[in-house]
């Protein structure tokens, strides 16, 4: 992983922890040919049958103590833990899962927390496969499955929440400066927790009238509760964060304004706003919606239940066009509001999908169909103007481009149609440029993300930082998540040193 | 939550209601809109600005109940609170001195219309408003109109008041006797069609606000797209004014009816509602 990815953590803290006397006595307890000898936990989930039809019941179940302990003792507490370099906010995770297996849960729970604002959150939606899973001695070593550290994460930070001893974490006292996040996703809560604990007086500010940006608008009830995201938020009340919803940063009022008020800083983590359609004839027709709109609707105003004011359109034949996250998340919340078909379209082959491979699993126990290596190039109408079928073309896949993947590549010639009455396009996302565009002075790409210092996440304005999708043009919750971290730790000292 | 301290109706259906906002009563421009959601279920949806005290704090929003959310809206008394209330958003209209402008307005177009019209004037021009809707009680904002119009024509589609006719009328009128360096056309979108049809034929520069669906109004959903001289655009950020003469206003008919079963089936629930309610002991 590249630098901009990681935050550092320093291995001599690593080292004297792993020396504690309960760690020493925990690895003497119990031979490591013993612990590769377990087979990795399988996570309990609602069956395929129930879940297609409730839009608000989680699939992963959690494991239950019995599971969880038995997990932890899996993990060799490794000398050189590879996997907190996988970590994008350098999670202690020896520490935390030894404490797992020691029996010392809400311990598990606070060390998670000395790092990341959001474990329940990270523990359901972080590609871990790709991160400190694809790190961990079992991978690089004995080729085995790694140890299952998200489902670990998730079950020390639910234990902690269900035991109602819930330990909010020290914040230094406080210091009287003002600072301000722009946003309330991922980004800006981990930038929040942190100012708060160095004694800043935080203040979040959310154009929408939820709190939460993406783990609330986009991330479906069935992978991630909004009860879950509610209760950290208030983990972040506690520790003084206060949250202004309905307030748009540079239109309500202007950064000026807030500058007058006292605020001293400002995190940008206003996210990756516009979607992308792909500009081709038809897309403009009734019945086909992204994925932002499509998600927001069910997720956001809950247009799926009867009491909601907001209307929903409910397809017979689905597709949804991507093959990252939020098209998963998309197809199967089309399944569970009524879809016969619900289909991915996707122009690369499976091995290229971005989104977890959990999520495709899935996406394929639920009875998803796979169109990969084909893409849309028409849609078509009936007279009022709905979508009723759509013209679809084979790829085949040529040289690596520059993400370093196959380049997808038409086949002439192999067109074919679709009957569709709904289209979810979930191609990805263009910057928010509402902030931008009030701020003059600010260095922006001409895709329109925010042009940061990569170490420090500081923008051309000295007080402003920035972080997440208005950075990155596109990435994950533990991304961002790590790029506030990185902007808190370089503003507190651009503060301290003003 | 913010509250309502003024109401007023100007029709059955049109009911203007001023509300405390105090940034965005600061803030708005001629041509912004704000988000609002009315009840924890509510819908979010866009409503233009119609004015603003920025000493008092507060906005002016005109509202014409069509479906449950403007409804729901309608029905607040002064004291109440709208659940949420966001802006200001969109672009703010572009003014400046060009001369003479021509300012249509169609039903509760009106009200948006109105701060328009008083920052053209403000800026030095010759303000001529065309003022239309299908009967006489639904012309309103016809005096604040007049105070800064330097003419003003009526229009109404029964002869109830002013001229018998439709808004393009009044239009040519004016057009004919004068030299009009631009015009700006707000209300239905079947009326801005005809509207800039007109213009498009007399060669004179034409801007229209429009009122699409919306989810969050910040970009985000892309369900306020729009046809723009061949190229999709969104309403809620690179809107919602536009160059008439470019817009697909076909595309954007169609698509105003994108859920139209989804929010009848609403409407009549909600009607259905209501009539239990007051039939109640």
């Amino acid at each position: 992983m590249s630098k901009r990815e990681t935050m550092s953590i320093d291995p001599e803290t690593i080292k004297k922890e792993r020396s504690a006397g309960w760690r020493e006595e925990l690895r003497s307890k119990t031979k490591n040919k013993d612990r590769v000898a377990i087979e990795r936990v399988h996570m309990p989930e609602l069956e395929a049958e129930i879940r297609v039809h409730h839009q608000d019941r989680e699939v992963n179940r959690g494991l239950t103590l019995a599971q969880a302990t038995l997990e932890a003792t899996r993990c060799m507490d490794c000398v050189t833990p590879t996997c907190i370099e996988g970590c994008p906010v350098s999670i202690n995770i020896p520490k935390f899962i030894k404490y797992i297996e020691s029996g010392d849960i809400l311990s598990a729970a606070s060390t998670l927390k000395e790092t990341n604002a959001l474990p329940a959150v990270c523990g359901r939606v972080c590609p871990q496969e790709k991160q400190c899973e694809s790190r961990c001695f079992y991978v690089e070593k004995l080729k085995k499955p790694p140890v299952a550290i998200g489902y670990l994460e998730r079950f020390a930070a639910d234990y902690e929440r269900e035991s109602g001893s819930c330990n909010i974490p020290e914040t230094l006292p406080p210091n009287g400066i003002k600072v301000a996040t722009v946003g309330s996703g991922p980004a800006a809560l981990a930038f929040a927790g942190d100012m708060a604990k160095y004694g800043y007086d935080v203040t979040v500010f959310e154009a929408l009238h939820e709190i939460g940006g993406v783990l609330k608008y986009g991330i479906p009830e069935f992978r991630l509760p909004n009860a879950i995201v509610d209760f950290e938020l208030e983990n972040l009340r506690k520790m003084g964060v206060k949250f202004v919803t309905n307030f748009i940063v540079g239109r309500t009022a202007t950064f000026d304004d807030l500058k007058e008020q006292g605020f001293k800083g400002f995190f940008i983590g206003s996210g990756a706003g516009l979607p992308r359609f792909m500009e081709i004839p038809g897309e403009n027709f009734n019945g086909i919606l992204s994925s932002n709109e499509y998600l927001t609707r069910v997720n956001l105003m809950g247009a799926h239940s009867d009491d909601s004011d907001t209307p929903i359109l409910r397809g017979k034949n689905v597709a949804v066009i991507g093959g990252g996250n939020t098209a998963m998340d998309s197809v199967r919340t089309a399944l569970r509001l009524g879809a016969e078909r619900a289909i991915i379209i996707y122009r690369r082959s499976e091995v290229e999908m971005p989104a977890r491979v959990e999520e495709v699993k899935h996406a394929k126990e639920e009875g998803v169909e796979f169109m990969t290596l084909c893409n849309p190039v028409e849609y078509f109408a009936d007279k009022n103007g709905r979508v009723n079928r759509m013209r679809v073309v084979r790829m085949g896949l040529g040289e690596p481009d520059a993400s370093g993947r196959r380049r997808p590549m038409v086949i002439e010639g192999s067109e074919f149609d679709l009957d569709v009455d709904l289209v979810i396009v979930a191609v990805g996302v263009s910057p928010n440029p509402l902030v931008p565009a009030s701020l003059p002075g600010l260095n922006v790409s001409r895709w329109g993300t925010i042009i940061v210092d990569e170490d420090k996440m500081q923008t051309s304005i000295p007080e402003m930082f920035a972080g997440g999708d208005i950075v990155r043009g596109g990435a994950t919750v533990i991304l961002a998540m790590g790029d506030g971290r990185r902007a808190a730790e370089h503003m507190h000292s651009f503060l301290m040193t003003k | 939550m913010n509250k309502i301290v003024e109401k007023e109706y100007f029709s059955e259906k049109v009911v203007k209601i001023v509300v405390e906002a105090p940034e965005i009563a600061r803030s708005r421009k001629a041509g912004n809109f704000v988000i609002l959601r009315v009840g924890e279920k509510g819908e979010r949806f866009p409503l233009t600005i119609a004015g603003a005290d920025p000493e008092k704090g507060t906005i002016i929003l005109v509202v014409q109940t069509v479906g449950v959310s403007s409804s729901k809206l309608a029905a607040l008394q002064p004291g109440d609170f709208i659940t949420d209330l966001v802006g200001p958003l969109g672009k703010a209209t572009h003014v400046e001195k060009k001369g003479t402008i021509l300012a249509a307005g169609g039903g509760v177009g009106i009200a948006p219309m109105l701060p328009i019209v008083e920052a053209f004037k403000k800026a030095g021009n010759r303000v001529v408003s065309v003022i239309a809707a299908r009967s006489r009680d639904l012309i309103i904002l016809e005096e604040q109109i007049r105070e800064w119009s330097d003419d003003v024509i009526v229009m109404t589609d029964d002869g109830s008041y002013g001229r018998q006719g439709l808004v393009t009328t009044g239009m040519e009128e004016v057009i004919l006797r004068e030299k009009v360096d631009e015009c700006i056309v707000i209300g239905p979108a079947i009326m801005m069609k005809f509207a800039a049809l007109l213009t498009k034929k007399y060669n004179i520069p034409t801007l229209a606000s429009l009122n699409t669906i919306m989810v969050d109004g910040t970009g985000m959903c892309g369900a306020c797209r729009v046809t723009v001289g061949g190229k999709t655009r969104f309403t809620c950020v690179d809107g919602p004014e536009f160059d008439a003469h470019q817009i697909d206003f076909d595309e954007m008919l169609m698509r105003l009816g994108g859920y139209r079963n989804e929010e009848k089936q609403a409407f009549d629930n909600y009607v259905h509602q209501c009539q239990c309610q007051k039939e109640k002991p």
